[in-house]
């Protein structure tokens, strides 16, 4: 079995003072599954599972859900859908009330968006416009709980360029937990799955890097 | 989660997620006698599926039109731990169909001699099947129905005396004969698929259970959804026959 990075605790379980504790009875409780790491200086928590929410200048990937008069609604993993307005997708002029959207963007096609504008976590704001994002077509997504999306992209995108590489797919990994996987052979896209599945499941230990050169040699 | 079109697309190559062949069942797990209140329990793992069935034995009426036999009761549950889909609340359609289902095959099969339940006039032994689904990965009526036949062939009967049961004492084991199972088949491009996991059940349309017995005689048949064609049927029998015979081995 490799090296943790800390010690694991259980929501309930008794624990020094953290961002995921509160107080009961002078003690300090945790309120999440999560690794706490001890340095000279402080104690650090990293949760193990958590519930995506949306900041500015976020990458995510969506999955459209309705074609609204001047807009998509997307679905991006979070507590409410986010909406995509006409003017963050094209930049000419379309007149509303001849035009299709749903030509344009059609519901069930993914988009890899940044998130513009979070109010409250209720009125959330993407845009399709600038940079690399675009509509993907083809493909597919799987979703992973947000709180490992970090390692699976790795430092400077080590690990999601790794995986790509060594099964031949494309993979666009949003920070919202949604990742979006694309190959035209069957027998890649289930490489590129079950490792991404097998670092979620080992995200905490030490040595995650070689542990799934290893994986994906093996099989 | 994984996306409708990723399955699809796997499955129109011929290949799962599990490198699992299309006729291939998930690794089966029967552990037996898991709880000690009940007359009778089992739990079946089947991948990441896990049901618990749980029998118990009480004081019953018996029906009008069959005096001087026992009574059977199979409820299901799908609490809300075992799947995000799964509502607190009333049971849904899908554990209803699954109880009846589980009940089918129990009462039709004949599996339990229910005349030998008898007590006196009035007084019956009733059995009530629990089937409590704790993890659910697809395939829940192939496992609550292997959960459920391991339990009753568990089952102890306990003493009647004084118009009471006495419940650390036991007069023997239930009167269980055969080991009926559920083989559930469903159909994709013209090839059929065996033990779905649940993101393969979201994008198959056809589906259909046969329940078998020991000796190769069909109790119970239930569509669950989709189509099928007459001739299909027949060779999906003899699919099912020779994979119920893979299956009893477990139980």
């Amino acid at each position: 079995m490799a090296e943790l990075y800390g010690k694991i605790v259980l929501p309930g379980e008794e624990v020094e003072k953290n961002e995921f504790s509160y107080k009961f009875n002078d003690r300090f409780i945790s309120k999440k599954v999560s690794l706490i790491s001890k340095n000279e200086e402080k104690t650090k928590a990293i949760s193990l599972s958590s519930t995506y929410y949306p900041e500015v200048g976020d990458n995510v990937i969506g999955i459209v859900r309705e074609v609204e008069a001047a807009g998509w609604l997307v679905d991006i993993n979070s507590i409410n859908y986010a909406f995509l307005p006409i003017a963050e997708v094209v930049r000419e002029f379309i007149d509303i009330y001849r035009t299709d959207l749903s030509k344009t963007i059609n519901i069930n096609e993914v988009i890899y968006a940044k998130v513009i504008n979070v109010i409250n976590y209720k009125i959330i704001q993407i845009s399709i416009k600038n940079g690399n994002f675009k509509k993907l077509n083809g493909g597919g997504v799987i979703s992973v709980n947000p709180a490992k999306v970090a390692r699976i992209i790795g430092k400077n995108m080590s690990m999601m360029k790794l995986i790509s590489e060594k099964t031949n797919c494309e993979i666009i990994a949003g920070k919202n937990g949604y990742i979006w996987i694309k190959s035209k052979k069957a027998e890649n896209m289930i490489k590129a799955i079950n490792a991404i599945k097998f670092i979620e499941k080992n995200s905490h230990f030490k040595g995650l890097t070689e542990m799934v050169i290893k994986y994906l040699e093996e099989k | 989660m994984i996306d409708e079109r990723i399955v699809l697309q796997l499955l129109k190559e011929g290949k799962r997620l599990d490198n699992r062949s299309f006729l291939e069942y998930r690794k089966i797990e029967i552990e037996k006698d898991i709880i000690p209140k009940a007359e009778g329990s089992a739990s079946v793992k089947l991948g990441n599926t896990l049901v618990i069935a749980g029998v118990k034995v009480e004081l019953a009426q018996p029906f009008p039109d069959t005096p001087n036999e026992g009574i059977l009761v199979v409820n299901a549950e799908f609490p809300p731990i075992a799947h995000p889909t799964f509502e607190p609340g009333p049971p849904n359609e899908y554990a209803i169909e699954l109880a009846r289902l589980v009940d089918r095959i129990i009462r039709e099969s004949k599996m339990i001699e229910l005349d030998k339940l008898f007590i006196e006039d009035g007084k019956v032994y009733g059995i009530f099947v629990d089937i409590h689904i704790i993890s659910n990965d697809g395939n829940l009526l192939d496992a609550s129905t292997l959960a459920s036949i391991a339990a009753l062939h568990s089952t102890k009967i306990p003493k009647y005396e004084n118009n009471s049961l006495i419940r650390n004492e036991f007069i023997g084991n239930l009167p269980v004969r055969y080991k009926p199972t559920y083989v559930t088949i469903g159909k994709i491009n013209d090839s059929y698929i065996l033990d779905l996991t649940y993101d393969e059940e979201q994008v198959i349309n056809d589906l259909i259970a046969f329940g078998i017995r020991d000796d190769e005689k069909i109790v119970a048949v239930q569509k669950l959804r989709g189509k099928f064609k007459f001739n299909e049927i027949e060779k999906l029998l003899d699919l099912a026959i020779d994979k119920s015979k893979e299956i009893r081995k477990y139980l």
